[in-house]
Formats: C-alpha cells, sequence, structure tokens
C-alpha cells in the first residue's frame, strides 16, 4: 500500500532524510524508530503529502503523491506529531467537520462519527471545547480524526505521546487490531512499543534506514542475543566460569553477580548450547537454579546503531 | 468530493469560528461604534446638509487599515501556530480551495459587518431622498476595498505564525496603497517626479478606485483593479504556503 523509493529531503544542506526505501503491505504495521531529529516525523509529512520530497517517489495505493496528491490523501488516516487540532471546537464538531472534508455526508457522517467515538473513548468530551481537554484526550481526538473514513492506509506519529500507561496499552492495542486490515506506519522513540504493535520495525538514524526486520530479527542483533545464563549451586562463580569457558561451543564466558553467561560460538547453535551445558551440569555436580537463552534487548540494539553517530555530533558541535 | 463543496465545508467552518469566539462580536461593535464616530461626528453628516452617505464612505479605506488586518492576521497564522495547516493540508483539500475557502469565510464576515450599518442608510432616506443607486454603488466598492486588504491581510499572516508581525505587515501593506493615491502624497510627489509617473504611482491606490465608487460610478477598470489586487495576493499566499511546506 506504501511503496518509497529512495526518499531524499533537505532543508538547506541537511540531508534530514536521505535514501529512505521501505514497503509497507496491507496487515503490516510497521514500527518507526529512531532517535529524536532522525528524520521520522519528515519523512511521514512527505508520505501525506504535506511537505514535498527533495528526491525520490512515494505512492500510496499505486496513487503517485507527487503526481495525484489528492487521491493518495483519500486513502491515508494521518495522526500528525503533538496531536493538532482546532482548540476553539467541540470535539463533536471537529469530527464532523474532519468527516465532511473526507466527503461523508447525513447518516454516513454521523455512523461515522459514532464509531471513532466509540473506538478511542471519547463520549464523555463530545460537547467539550479542544482547549479544554486533557493531553491524553485531545491525543485521542486526533486519532480519531485519522480514523473517520476507515482509511486503508494509517499513518501516526507518536501516537502514545503524552498518554498515561492504560492509554498507552489501549492505543497500542487498537493500533494492532487496526494493523489487521490496514498498512500502518506509526514512529515512537518508545521500544517496548515495537513488541507491542509491530509486524515490522525500522530504524532510522540521521535520515538514514539502519535496521529493518521483524521485532525478534532486530533483537538478534543484539550482542547478548543466544547467549546462555546460567545460575547453579554446587561450584564457585569462578570456576563455573573457567569450565563453561573450556566448552568447544562457548566463544567468551562472563562472570555476573551469582551467575555466569555463556556466549555461543555461533548465535543459531544457542540451543545446542544449552543442551552442552546441561550435561556439563550433570557431569560436574552442579544443581540448575534457573537456565536461560537470551533473546537479546532491542534498547542495546537501538543504542548499538545509533548511539555512535550521536555522540559524533555532539563532539562536533 | 466536488471542489467547491470542499471549500463551503472550510469557510463555513471558518465563518463559526468567528462567532463562537469573541472576536467577532468585539470587531463588530467597534466597527460599527467607529463607523458611526467618524460618519455623524467627524464626518460632520448633519451639518452637510446634503442626503449622501459621502461622509460615511470616505472614512472606510482608512477605518478598514486597521480593522480588516485585524480580521485577516489569524487566518493562516493561527492554522500554523496550532499546527492544524497540517491537519489540513493532508485531506483531499487541494491549498487553493483552503485559501480561497479562508479567504471567503473571512469577506463573508466582513460583508455581514457592513451590512449591519444599515440604519444610517435608512437615516438618509428618512432624513431626505438620496440617490440610492449611489449608495449600493459605494457599499460595493466598500467591500471590494474591505476584499482587498483582507487578501493582503491573508497573504502575511500566511509570511508568519505570528499575528502580530502579520497585522503590521498588512497595515503596511495596505497604507502604503492608500497613501500613494491620497492628495497629500501625490502633491508631494509632483515636486519632483513627472506627471507620467505620479499617475502611475496613483493609479496602484485604492483610494483612487474607491473614489469612483464613492461617486455612484461602476468602472470596469475599478473592478478589474480589485479583483486583481485579491487574485494577486491569494496567488501570492499559495506561494508562500508551497515554499513554506517545501522547507
Amino acid at each position: 500500500m506504501i511503496r518509497i523509493d529512495h526518499l531524499v529531503k533537505l532543508f538547506g544542506a541537511k540531508r534530514a532524510v536521505d535514501d529512505v526505501s521501505f514497503v509497507v503491505e496491507r496487515g503490516e504495521v510497521l514500527g518507526f524508530l529512531g532517535p529524536n531529529g532522525a528524520g521520522k516525523s519528515t519523512t511521514m509529512r512527505m508520505i501525506t503529502g504535506f511537505i514535498p520530497p527533495s528526491g525520490g517517489k512515494i505512492t500510496v495505493g499505486g496513487h503517485d503523491i507527487a503526481v495525484s496528491p489528492l487521491e493518495a490523501k483519500r486513502l491515508i488516516g494521518y495522526l500528525p506529531e503533538n496531536a493538532a487540532a482546532y482548540p476553539d471546537m467541540t470535539v463533536n464538531g471537529f469530527l464532523e467537520f474532519m468527516a465532511a472534508l473526507r466527503g461523508l455526508d447525513g447518516a454516513a457522517r454521523r455512523k461515522a462519527v459514532q464509531r471513532v467515538v466509540e473506538l478511542c473513548f471519547l463520549s464523555s468530551v463530545l460537547k467539550q471545547t479542544i482547549d479544554t481537554l486533557s493531553k491524553g484526550y485531545r491525543h485521542r481526538t486526533c486519532l480519531a480524526q485519522a480514523l473517520i473514513h476507515d482509511p486503508q492506509v494509517l499513518v501516526l506519529d507518536e501516537p502514545t505521546d503524552g498518554l498515561d500507561p492504560n492509554q498507552k496499552h489501549e492505543v497500542r492495542n487498537l493500533i494492532r487490531e487496526l494493523g489487521k486490515t490496514k498498512a500502518v506506519v506509526f514512529s515512537t522513540h518508545i521500544l517496548e512499543e515495537v513488541d507491542a504493535a509491530c509486524t515490522r520495525a525500522i530504524i532510522i538514524d540521521r535520515g538514514r534506514v539502519v535496521a529493518n526486520g521483524t521485532p525478534d530479527e532486530l533483537r538478534g542483533m543484539s550482542e547478548i542475543a543466544g547467549a546462555v545464563t546460567l545460575r547453579a549451586s554446587g561450584a564457585d562463580i569462578a570456576q563455573m566460569q573457567r569450565k563453561l569457558a573450556q566448552l568447544p561451543a562457548v566463544v567468551h564466558c562472563e562472570a555476573l553477580r551469582g551467575s555466569v553467561r555463556a556466549y555461543p560460538r555461533d548465535k543459531r547453535l544457542s540451543g545446542e548450547l544449552t543442551h552442552v551445558i546441561v550435561e556439563l551440569a550433570a557431569r560436574e555436580g552442579w544443581r540448575i537454579e534457573q537456565l536461560r537463552t537470551e533473546e537479546g534487548h532491542l534498547d542495546e540494539v537501538f543504542r548499538r546503531i545509533t548511539l555512535p553517530d550521536t555522540e559524533k555530533t555532539r563532539r562536533a558541535a | 468530493m466536488g471542489a467547491w463543496k470542499t471549500i463551503w465545508t472550510i469557510a463555513r467552518r471558518e465563518l463559526t469560528a468567528y462567532f463562537i469566539s469573541p472576536v467577532a462580536y468585539v470587531f463588530l461593535v467597534i466597527f460599527l461604534l467607529l463607523t458611526g464616530f467618524f460618519t455623524f461626528t467627524v464626518g460632520a453628516f448633519f451639518e452637510r446638509g446634503e442626503a449622501s452617505l459621502a461622509s460615511f464612505f470616505v472614512w472606510h479605506p482608512w477605518l478598514y487599515l486597521v480593522l480588516v488586518p485585524a480580521v485577516g492576521m489569524r487566518v493562516w497564522s493561527e492554522e500554523r501556530r496550532a499546527g492544524t495547516i497540517e491537519l489540513l493540508l493532508t485531506m483531499p483539500v487541494a491549498t487553493w480551495q483552503a485559501i480561497l475557502a479562508k479567504f471567503l469565510a473571512s469577506w463573508v464576515f466582513l460583508a455581514i459587518a457592513l451590512a449591519l450599518t444599515f440604519p444610517v442608510v435608512l437615516t438618509v432616506n428618512y432624513l431626505g431622498s438620496p440617490d440610492n443607486g449611489v449608495i449600493v454603488a459605494g457599499y460595493l466598492g466598500s467591500l471590494l476595498l474591505a476584499g482587498a486588504y483582507l487578501a493582503i491581510s491573508c497573504m502575511t499572516s500566511a509570511m508568519t505564525r505570528n499575528q502580530v508581525v502579520a497585522f503590521i505587515l498588512a497595515v503596511v501593506i495596505c497604507l502604503f496603497l492608500i497613501l500613494c493615491g491620497f492628495a497629500p502624497v501625490t502633491g508631494l510627489m509632483t515636486r519632483w517626479a513627472s506627471p507620467a509617473l505620479v499617475d502611475t504611482v496613483a493609479a496602484f491606490s485604492v483610494v483612487t478606485h474607491f473614489n469612483g465608487f464613492e461617486r455612484g460610478v461602476i468602472d470596469t477598470r475599478d473592478l478589474l483593479y480589485f479583483f486583481s489586487v485579491i487574485g494577486y495576493a491569494l496567488f501570492a499566499t499559495g506561494v508562500i504556503i508551497r515554499s513554506h511546506r517545501a522547507g
């Protein structure tokens, strides 16, 4: 549904988005990760046709956004960063207006408004003006607006920003639910949301795509992914560390507080490693209290991929 | 959805926005008080002893100079400040439709304000027998004048997210359009400029073109002038908005 080819955006000499390409199909929820200023919002603004790209091509549902913007925009529901909405309008008035702009009339419009009001839990604030709403409600009002025409493509810029933990949970569930039938792109810098809602994630840093994969694949890029952590009694830590390090399948073994962690020579063979360690423990007479294969941490991957560059810019500045 | 339906949807929202905020009422009251004050007190409506609205219309270029930018200054800067411009322009709405819709809504609002001056027409008809054709022409000219100022205010409003800056820029541009045809200024210019140059500059003035309407003459050239000022300013608004988005 969304196809992005070699997208470039220049702000003066700065390459805010630098040769970004990806595809999002129906039924996919793409998480767009990256540090602040990485180019997430800029990319989303180009997808939704708010700002024109400096280079590259964007098609939404087969419509080139540069050639037939109105056709493409009809397919998209967009939640902009900061969830802007007309402050002097009531929630109901605002949703009616947005529905009217989407070409919905009469009964269809009433039904559409009612549907999103229920979906986003807005019925208690319908008559309130938007400037009197709390941030969470304002955010959900703007999200409701993005859903009002039941779009095939959803572009959500930090949809959970400013929400309390319960609301975050609701919104993530909603995104996952919507993602079953639509193509969804949402940006975030909260890594747990990748697991909670995404089928795939892209990490971008300083305008470039630096990683693209399923949450599990990304986690697999973590250094500790595949390592086996053992806690056992029957020997001291130093002794266990020495024995484990001698195993041919182990490339390196480190002592942690109360446990040891063995890194496999090949990440794909961590299952084998577990067997080997169990056998070793039986031979040595260690009593295993806990044995865990590390899946890796997204935040570690995220930091490792994006930090060196931020460090560099900090030093340059 | 048809282009005009989109324009109507946006324009209706804009017009409602005026009336749900105190802006509309404050503006209407001040506008009516000031027109009354200038017409009857400063313009010496009664002392003139003639059944015309000359002392009413003659003040309009000056009154509008302050009041119309006050209406137009929020049109785009408010939209940019609140970030709603991103919402509006990612809807299936062409930029020109949004520009035209917002302009028309504010123009209708100014037309309402102008229409509320009807008691002055009733008064002059009660006191004597004026040429109502001249009065109609005067109202038409006044409306076009307001439209020209408003289009300029929309343009300056698109330049900045700061309404005060938009207001001041609009006042300065409108003031220029008054002064370049204002008798004391043209008189000053004749001392050093050729008559052809003075005429050319004066031809840009709203006052020159408004005078005809005041006298009851609806000249195609004057109509063309006002519509081209409006058209040009709205076109420039589009260019400015596009250049902001291009970054």
